[in-house]
């Protein structure tokens, strides 16, 4: 029978203390002292998210640090910090601060519930040692400067109360109510955006022109589904891009050729409405449905028709090339993987407006299609395509190629204008450069958090300048008539947080006051 | 004409820098005679004069040049100056006045530099570095001139038309860029409102800094410490200068956190999502938890007074810090710069 009573005692020891524990944990959580070591201990654990380049604002700055410093990247892995956004320490701070922020805002709702039903506070009985202490005489009675003070102090919007000879007054509950509205609101966007941000999805897509492409999992480059994210919240709609019109400076000679508009002609069909015309800018995103479409880039994407030996096309397509200055000379790879008797690959670079460097070199030197040039380096072997595993389509793997038309290699580099074709060497068949049209890239957003933030986002600004411009004051009013019929009147306040104006505010009113009294008394 | 009013802008600018340059010297001479007086003062205590009678004679001082130049001033009880040292800078400010007369002077000049830039470039003048440092100078000098109505805060001249002087000297050697058109990114009417609240708020941050750096040196003075920089004497005491920074303080903050939104309602429109931790979002970020933590900082035991200071500096220096080497040496999509 003795072990029952030890094991008693063992549970309880231990829970006891867990409260006991839990207690003092919550204490310190909900401290102000630590909600603001909390607070900093935020804003220095953001900065290596700004040295650092973050997988989610940067992934290509990622890949090149991990590249170029392959032993401080596993460090920095090790410590997600090309995560820090999401990481256990960042999230574990400001999980922290917001359950320390709820632990301090709960109280102090219920507090402020309290204080909006309770009656103003009694009357000091030393006014004179408070804020703003004022006196005026008069000869009206006390109880006529009492009521008399107490209208008008109603009529600043004060609570008011009588007690004996003296009113006392309260006002600007609102500071608080504010300053508890902006601190629920910041509870709510971190809430909104963790959840509602979990619905949505984002989705890259390079559209040429003359081609449209329907908003499913299929048809995206990439593609980034929040937590929640279904299949169902795909609205069916497409989106074809009719033509896109940039605009280049021409008479600022100092910014010839920088890009002034950017314009994309879309059309849009909803599923089962008729299509629709729309154009999209770049502060001008186009609204389908809940849907959001964002003109993020654009390029050129050439056209090449190849054709082997006999003549037969075996390839005819656009491809999009990646600018790689502001005159938008681009890089362009191709892969030919069927029809003609061996792989091919080719890496082009497009001049739209060609010129050339004093080392024969070709440049870019105007983003608009000027004076074009294509040229191609050619590649024959195996493009690794077969294997099942993804390729970068903007990135040719050479390893198991070899040049056959190009710098290292017997035949020269091929060169393109519109509307030339050239023969392939080793009579593989020939390429043609059939047409240049330009790309954009869209972004295609759909975050039901966006709406829930801004609202919240709102009420943070709303709550912050109420708490903060707000004055919430006490004032009094007392009177005390003596035998020869004299009232003296005094008036005093208490300011409760930064009151910048409590003195005038106080002597304002008397002044008033007596000057109410003097008139009443004089008719 | 683009090249027209770029010119008026850049002649304007560098007169209102030769004019800054001349209030500068004419703060600095002003705190030089502050430190001289307090200790003329000193001396006469030391000789044997009572401290209270030294009040007395200063004070009396300071009413007939008060009531001698401000020709209806009566001064009350509670006007009275409180201490010797107040009654010091009451008795010449005449360096001071000059000090600020100049101030005017060469801030109209900067604010038409700002506006011949606006006017050549067709648009708002703050889309590139350099003409941000022109508008953000012209409105922290703003802010410190339109200041003055509410509290005397002259005494921060040589910190406020130092700092600006400073920028405007790195804006126009290391920043300049030519009129160019805007990139389509910055075709917004954000570009408006949310640039230009993020400037002016940093009008009021630069302030309560220069308030918080006097409040820490008035404190180590209060403390009983060697302070050798003798004007502070003149000045209000620490407790009265965390207050006025703290007053500064809310105002930025307010504006800074709409910064903050206006930037990510922008955001979304430009980029596609209202927030994606790009470097300059990180940084504005931080000031706001840095500012935010100010604020708490006043209401915690313990961080009162000489630790919120510290804040309040640390935040400026991070502004500073965001707008230089942000801008120029993080990489990311706030790349407006034009260098």
């Amino acid at each position: 029978m003795d072990a029952p009573v030890a094991q008693q005692g063992k549970i309880q020891q231990p829970k006891l203390g867990f409260v006991g524990y839990a207690r003092f944990f919550w204490r310190q959580l909900t401290s102000m002292r630590t909600a603001l070591f909390l607070l900093l201990l935020l804003a220095v654990a953001a900065i290596p998210g700004s040295l650092v380049p973050q997988i989610s604002s940067d992934p290509n700055g990622v890949i090149a640090y991990r590249r170029n410093n392959p032993d401080s990247a596993a460090i920095l892995d090790f410590f997600q910090v090309f995560n820090t956004f999401t990481s256990v320490w960042f999230s574990a701070i400001y999980l922290l601060l917001f359950i320390s922020l709820v632990g301090c805002v709960l109280p102090r709702t219920k507090h402020h519930f309290d204080a909006l039903r309770a009656r103003p506070p009694k009357t000091p009985a030393r006014l004179s040692r408070l804020e703003g202490f004022t006196t005026r005489t008069t000869k009206a009675d006390a109880a006529t400067v009492v009521e008399s003070a107490r209208r008008l102090l109603r009529s600043q919007r004060y609570r008011t109360e009588i007690y004996g000879d003296s009113v006392s007054a309260e006002r600007g509950y609102l500071r608080e109510t504010g300053n508890l509205v902006f601190h629920s609101a910041l509870v709510g966007v971190l809430l909104a955006v963790g959840l509602g941000g979990g619905f949505g999805y984002t989705g890259q897509r390079v559209v040429v022109e003359g081609y449209a492409f329907s908003n499913s999992l299929a048809s995206y480059d990439s593609f980034n589904p929040g937590r929640f994210f279904t299949d169902d919240a795909l609205e069916p709609f497409t989106i074809a891009l009719d033509s896109f019109k940039p605009i280049y400076e021409q008479s600022n000679r100092k910014a010839i050729g920088q890009a002034v508009d950017y314009t994309a002609y879309v059309t849009t069909t909803m599923k089962g409405e008729s299509a629709q015309t729309a154009r999209i800018k770049v502060n001008e995103p186009l609204s389908v449905g809940g849907t959001n479409a964002y003109l993020l880039g654009n390029g050129y994407a050439p056209v090449l028709t190849v054709r082997d030996a006999e003549d037969n096309v075996v390839w005819s397509q656009p491809t999009a090339c990646l600018p790689f200055d502001a005159n938008l000379g681009s890089t362009c790879v191709i892969k030919i993987p069927d029809g003609l008797d061996q792989q091919i690959g080719m890496l082009g670079f497009l001049y739209p407006t060609t010129g050339t460097l004093n080392s024969g070199a070709l440049v870019s030197v105007y983003p608009d299609l000027v004076a074009p040039t294509l040229t191609l380096e050619v590649y024959q072997g195996d493009l690794g395509l077969d294997n099942g595993q993804g390729t970068n389509a903007y990135a040719l793997n050479t390893d198991s190629l070899q040049q056959i038309a190009g710098r290292t290699s017997d035949a020269e580099t091929v060169r393109l204008n519109p509307g030339d074709r050239v023969d392939l060497p080793n009579g593989l068949g020939s390429v043609e450069l059939a047409s240049i049209p330009r790309f954009v890239s869209l972004d295609v957003h759909h975050d039901p958090s966006q709406l829930p933030v801004l609202i919240f986002a709102i009420l943070v600004v709303a709550g912050l300048v109420t708490s903060l411009f707000v004055p919430r004051r006490r004032m009094w009013v007392s009177a005390r008539t003596d035998k020869s019929g004299t009232t003296t009147i005094e008036y005093a306040a208490l300011a409760r947080g930064d009151d910048p104006n409590l003195e005038t505010a106080v002597s304002e009113f008397a002044d008033k006051h007596s000057q109410q009294l003097t008139v009443r008394v004089d008719s | 004409m683009t090249e027209t009013f770029v010119s008026y802008s850049l002649i304007a600018v560098y007169s209102a820098m030769a004019i800054y340059t001349l209030a500068f010297v004419m703060f600095a001479i002003d705190l030089a005679r502050r430190s001289a007086e307090s200790s003329d003062a000193a001396a006469a205590a030391s000789t044997g004069l009572s401290s209270a009678s030294v009040r007395a004679t200063t004070v009396m001082a300071a009413s007939a040049a008060r009531s001698s130049s401000a020709g209806t001033t009566t001064l009350t009880a509670d006007d009275a100056p409180r201490t010797a040292t107040d009654a010091v800078r009451a008795t010449s400010p005449k360096y001071l006045r000059l000090a600020m007369a100049l101030t005017v002077i060469a801030w109209v000049l900067h604010v038409s530099a700002v506006v011949f830039r606006g006017v050549a470039a067709n648009r708002v003048p703050w889309a590139n570095m350099f003409e941000f440092t022109l508008t953000a100078t012209a409105l922290i000098v703003g802010v410190f001139l339109v200041v003055q109505f509410w509290q005397d805060l002259r005494f921060l001249g040589s910190f406020i038309v130092g700092f600006a002087l400073l920028a405007l000297g790195v804006g126009t050697s290391s920043f300049y860029v030519d009129v160019v058109p805007l990139p389509p990114a910055l075709q917004s009417a954000w570009l408006v409102i949310h640039v230009f609240v993020a400037s002016l708020s940093t009008g009021f941050f630069a302030l309560a800094a220069g308030l918080s750096i006097v409040q820490l040196m008035q404190a180590r003075r209060e403390a009983g410490k060697a302070v050798k920089l003798r004007f502070l004497d003149t000045l209000p005491p620490a407790e009265r200068l965390e207050t006025l920074a703290y007053r500064l303080t809310v105002v930025g903050f307010v504006m800074w956190t709409f910064t903050l939104i206006a930037g990510a309602v922008w955001a979304e429109r430009a980029w596609g999502r209202y927030w994606g931790w790009d470097t300059k979002e990180v940084w504005t970020f931080i000031i706001w938890t840095i500012f935010a933590g100010y604020i708490h900082a006043r209401a915690t035991r313990g961080w009162r007074g000489s630790r919120s200071a510290w804040l309040a500096i640390v935040g400026f220096a991070a502004i500073v810090f965001n707008f230089t080497v942000v801008n120029l040496f993080f990489k990311g999509l706030h790349a407006y710069s034009g260098l």
